[in-house]
């Protein structure tokens, strides 16, 4: 055998190993997705329920994981990620990878973002049924599916214009979500005021606009970086009074200083 | 080939022998010139399509189709092909020079067509495979370049430091070039330098089919002229990119010059909004904003002035701060850009406003096209416009400012996942605020607003980088004289020469409750914590900007997890806060978005050099299999033959990079130093190479005296640091009013020395190999290139470390170390 032919059979080798030991860890999988997908979307011939339920999986290890409570993951927003399917929320050459734990490119300089960081935006958002929410920046449209599926009326803006054709066909399917191309700076003034605002583009500024259409009570969340890296998210509250104060929240648990004093 | 043919061949062989000893020192400084200009301008190029830190990765692996065309030709070169380059010679060179054109603008092509993102590394390995095939289709031109030279240098043994004179002296023309072609778009100047393969081709053969090639590729390459195909393609994500994505929005104006390319970005449906630090309690809209872009990043804005603007919002913002504690006479704003600052000075009641741009083009578009835009703004009467390097101007100014504005816009805000980490920053260095502080009235500040990023970096670095200049200063209590307040995107923080008055803080805490802002440090000030409208979780910056007050300072800064050290003039590098004992934490936090907290730009460099040493051993181990087993190369002999070329080639990168980087602070700006720097360091190198032909004919059978010859070079390479420190440091103190023109002068004195004797152990290393052992001329050539590769990478990861003299002094070591090695045959 030559050296190219031995590695050729190496490499055939770990290949059957990799398909065994993935063949062995996600046999479970879709047990547990079939447990959770009481109102799954499309539960026929659903290819990517095992990957899903093992993302869930793995976000909730990772809420589990954080001992104070700060970026703890609402049980309920993981049950919604267990229903809703991302991958038909991502271009046809991304579906292979809408269940990993990572932001992906949708076109137009835009991204969907990491699966954690939805789940937490939509645990600091804590929509309930009934509830009145604009999301500004409808990107690929999976981040108004999940507040819909908590029972929210979603109203979402987006300012690309193909980008909000594709979410309004994608979301045919929630009656409660209304989709409209345009600058979300002004909000949706007709059905303001709002219980929530989720702002899914990162944003440098927070327009006035958005405060003023947030009921007293309400939240607004915020994620603040750069494409692929959410830095933190900034939860906007309005108290009864009217008056708003913001709160940083670092998604990831690291503590800056070691050693020091 | 019939005999007839044959004899045509013999006969245009023995012209060419006569004309070669012209053309072809002519034809390789062509190539040499092409494949340097070539060089400067891609990355260029790769930093407009993508952004710095990849470009520099990209680039330097791309360079290792240099190692790569030594190895081949080591391997190629051999028995009867060996017989026959010394017939063919001419034939190989012009072929080899046409390659180097067509692959240039055929591989400019491909690299447009290649979807890497370098923002998705962390995330997905399949960009990994799109960087590699980036650099590896890259390499191709500089392997074909390389080839000329390798072909030449073992055509003509006895002429090497003749030739490689040429080759540095055509390097130096082009780095020239190259600056000169910074005023085209960038693509035009790429053309330019591809062109000349095919004129070198001409020059060295007379075989008409050959001429007829490169008259074919000359001709199809001045077609692309015209056309955008080679035009770098912005990464999506840019800020630029996501720009024209608004509706309506369009680019209305281009233009370059030396300090980047540029576009200026009109959106008349959806307003641009750029006001960091805006209170959450304004509630009016902005009026409207035209976008200055830098190299498709780096947001400017002109701000719209009709007449009947509300400048409200510029006293809502927190760099309204200092105008609310006094009303400064006289402002100078350092970057003054599109004017945004400027604009907030005059609006807030500054009476007189020296506003400093370094770039000629954003002052052109702001002062003068886009002038009725912004209400000409810049030719009120109270401004006064300077195109200057802000530290040169702060050093050369008489005047004394009761306010200094620190703007640069974004560019002060270090970019996403911090690529910028490697970049010098000479404005935010200890003795930079130093400067700044000493052109203050007494009772002036310095003022400077950061984006905000969590947990804190670039805050508590340029606080620490204040709190040290402002000791260094003769300040006692920097805590008497420093103000930071914050919204909840942005802090502004305000350094005061002399101890902050009892009113300036009350018209402080009027300002900051008004408005929303939390006050992060003020002198006898402790806010309650819930009392605060940005709630921090944890509150590191609160508790950070106490600990770098406080006396265990020091103790902080070595337990942050990021590196928040005092910038200064040794260790430039603001951007940098990377920490390798953070990195296992931060991986496993990766799912969590602790990605982004990993500062990018230095393990892209830590990832790069490793890429090249691999490969690069790759390439020098290769040929070493095949290579003869002669008198002369016994193991021992190759051993020192390899570590001598190593040595000189690492070496003579390190001293090169470092002090291209010392240039910067001379000179400005990267680019400028970078091209002006290596067409000083090249051309007094190629006149070191030409005067060691001179030893070389003097002493055609004395290895001894060769030897000799090098021990002296490197004692000259002492001596030549040693001028070039004092030069540099002198130039430093007096040449700050000079014109820029003036201080390049002053650079080039103070490299020439160093640099003509930087140019004389490797020919004389390579006119001792091709008598002892002339088959491995290609390859200590490969060796040299590869070398050179992985030094440019290690000099920016030692230079960042340990700072620019300890990369000089272990460049200089590495010198020594070759003369010590050399002392016998290599």
């Amino acid at each position: 055998m030559s050296g190219a032919d031995a590695r050729a059979g190496f490499l055939h080798r770990r290949a059957i190993v990799k398909a065994i030991v993935a063949a062995i860890v996600l046999s479970p999988l879709p047990v547990l997705s079939f447990a959770a997908s009481a109102r799954q979307t499309a539960p026929r011939a659903d290819r990517y329920a095992g990957p899903r339920a093992a993302l869930v999986a793995e976000l909730r290890e990772q809420s589990r994981g954080d001992s104070d409570g700060a970026t703890r993951i609402d049980p309920a927003v993981l049950a919604i990620l267990a229903r809703v399917p991302r991958h038909e929320y991502v271009p046809a050459s991304e579906r292979d990878s809408a269940y990993e734990n990572r932001p992906l490119g949708i076109g137009y300089g835009q991204t969907i973002s990491q699966p954690y960081i939805v789940a937490l935006m939509t645990t600091l958002a804590a929509p309930r049924a009934g509830q009145n929410i604009l999301e500004v920046g409808t990107g690929s449209g999976y981040q108004a599916a999940v507040l819909a599926e908590a029972g929210a009326k979603v109203r979402t803006i987006e300012i690309v214009d193909p980008l909000a054709k594709q979410a309004t066909q994608r979301l045919r399917r929630y009656p409660d979500v209304e989709v409209r191309n345009g600058d979300g700076y002004y909000g949706w003034k007709e059905q303001a005021p709002f219980d929530a605002i989720v702002v899914t583009a990162a944003a440098s500024s927070i327009p006035p606009p958005l405060v003023q259409q947030l009921k007293p009570g309400g939240r607004m969340v915020i994620p603040v970086g750069s494409s692929f890296f959410t830095q933190t998210l900034l939860l906007v509250e309005k108290d009864a009074t009217g008056r708003v104060r913001t709160r940083q929240v670092l998604p990831v648990r690291f503590v800056p200083l070691t050693g020091g004093p | 080939m019939s005999v007839a043919d044959a004899d045509v061949v013999e006969q245009s062989a023995s012209i060419e022998a006569k004309t070669s000893a012209v053309a072809l020192p002519v034809a390789i400084a062509l190539i040499s010139a092409a494949a340097l200009a070539w060089q400067l301008l891609l990355m260029r190029w790769l930093a407009i399509a993508h952004w710095h830190p990849f470009a520099v990765m990209i680039i330097s692996l791309a360079l290792l189709g240099h190692g790569a065309s030594g190895t081949w030709l080591s391997l190629w070169l051999r028995g009867e092909r060996r017989a026959r380059l010394e017939r063919g010679f001419d034939t190989a060179f012009a072929t080899c020079a046409l390659l180097f054109a067509t692959s240039a603008a055929v591989t400019l092509v491909l690299a447009r067509a290649i979807p890497f993102n370098g923002l998705e590394l962390v995330w997905n390995w399949r960009q990994l495979l799109w960087l590699a095939a980036l650099y590896l289709t890259l390499s191709v031109p500089f392997f074909f370049a390389a080839a000329c030279f390798g072909l030449a240098f073992v055509r003509q043994g006895s002429r090497i430091p003749t030739l490689y004179g040429a080759d540095l002296i055509g390097a130096a023309l082009g780095a020239l070039a190259a600056l000169a072609a910074s005023a085209l778009p960038v693509q035009r100047g790429l053309l330019i330098a591809a062109i000349c393969g095919p004129i070198a081709a001409w020059l060295v053969t007379r075989r008409i089919a050959l001429r007829m090639a490169a008259s074919i590729v000359a001709l199809a390459l001045a077609m692309l002229w015209p056309t955008q195909a080679l035009a770098p393609l912005p990464n999506e994500f840019k800020g630029l990119s996501k720009a024209l994505l608004l509706p309506g929005a369009r680019v209305i104006a281009e233009s370059e010059d030396p300090y980047g390319s540029f576009e200026l970005v009109e959106s008349p449906h959806v307003p641009l909004r750029f006001a960091p630090g805006l209170s959450l309690s304004h509630s009016d809209e902005l009026p409207p904003q035209l976008a200055i872009y830098t190299d498709g990043d780096a947001m400017s804005p002109i701000v719209r002035d009709d007449g009947h603007a509300d400048w409200q919002w510029l006293d809502d913002m927190t760099s309204a701060l200092p105008y609310r504690l006094h009303t400064p006479d006289r402002v100078l704003v350092l970057g003054s850009g599109g004017g945004m600052d400027v604009l907030q000075a005059l609006s807030l009641g500054a009476r007189q406003v020296d506003a400093v741009e370094q770039s000629a083009q954003r002052m052109h578009w702001a002062r003068d096209v886009f002038a009725a835009y912004s209400g000409h703004l810049l030719e009120d009467r109270r401004v006064s416009n300077f195109v200057a390097e802000p530290r040169a101007f702060v050093r050369d100014a008489r005047e004394r400012y009761d306010l200094i504005v620190l703007a640069g816009g974004e560019s002060l805000a270090s970019g996403g996942a911090g690529v910028q980490s490697a970049s010098e920053q000479y404005a935010l260095t200890v003795e930079a605020l130093r400067d700044y502080l000493s052109t203050l009235t007494p009772r002036g500040m310095l003022v400077a607003t950061q984006w905000s990023k969590q947990p804190p970096r670039d805050e508590l670095k340029l606080f620490a980088t204040a709190v040290e200049a402002l000791r260094d200063e003769g300040v006692g209590d920097p805590a008497r004289n420093i103000i930071a307040i914050r919204n909840w995107d942005a802090s502004t923080w305000l350094f005061a020469r002399s101890p902050l008055d009892p009113r300036s803080l009350a018209a402080l805490h009027r300002f900051a409750e008004r408005r929303g802002f939390d006050v992060v440090h003020a002198p006898g000030w402790r806010a309650r914590a819930h009392d605060r409208f940005h709630q921090l979780d944890p509150p590191t910056l609160f508790d950070g900007v106490q600990a770098l007050l406080s006396p265990r300072a020091r103790q902080y800064i070595r337990g942050y997890r990021f590196d928040i050290e005092p910038a200064s003039d040794d260790r430039p590098y603001f951007a940098h806060f990377f920490r390798w004992r953070s990195l296992p934490e931060l991986w496993r936090l990766r799912a969590q978005g602790g990605a982004v907290l990993l500062d990018s730009g230095y393990l892209v460099l830590v990832a790069t050099l490793v890429q090249a040493v691999v490969l690069a051993l790759v390439l020098v181990l290769l040929p070493l299999r095949a290579l003869p087993r002669g008198a002369g190369t016994a193991t021992s002999s190759r051993t020192r033959t390899g570590a001598y070329f190593l040595a000189l080639g690492l070496a003579f990168l390190l001293i090169e990079i470092a002090l291209l980087s010392r240039l910067t602070l001379m000179l400005g700006h990267p680019w400028l130093a970078a091209n002006i720097g290596l067409a000083a360091m090249l051309l007094f190198a190629g006149l070191g190479s030409l005067h060691a032909q001179r030893w070389v004919d003097a002493s055609q059978a004395d290895d001894a005296a060769l030897a000799r010859r090098i021990a002296w070079s490197v004692r000259a390479i002492v001596l030549g640091l040693g001028w070039q420190f004092v030069v540099f440091v002198a130039a430093h103190e007096l040449t700050a009013s000079w014109p820029v023109a003036f201080r390049a002068l002053a650079g080039f004195v103070g490299v020439a020395p160093l640099a003509f004797a930087m140019g004389m152990p490797f020919p004389l290393g390579l006119a001792r190999l091709s008598r002892t052992a002339p088959s491995f001329v290609p390859w200590a050539w490969g060796l040299n290139g590869c070398a050179s590769v992985v030094a440019a990478i290690l000099a920016l990861l030692v230079a960042i470390s340990f700072g620019l003299r300890a990369t000089l002094m272990l460049g200089l070591a590495l010198y020594l170390l070759a003369a010590w090695i050399g002392r016998r045959p290599v």
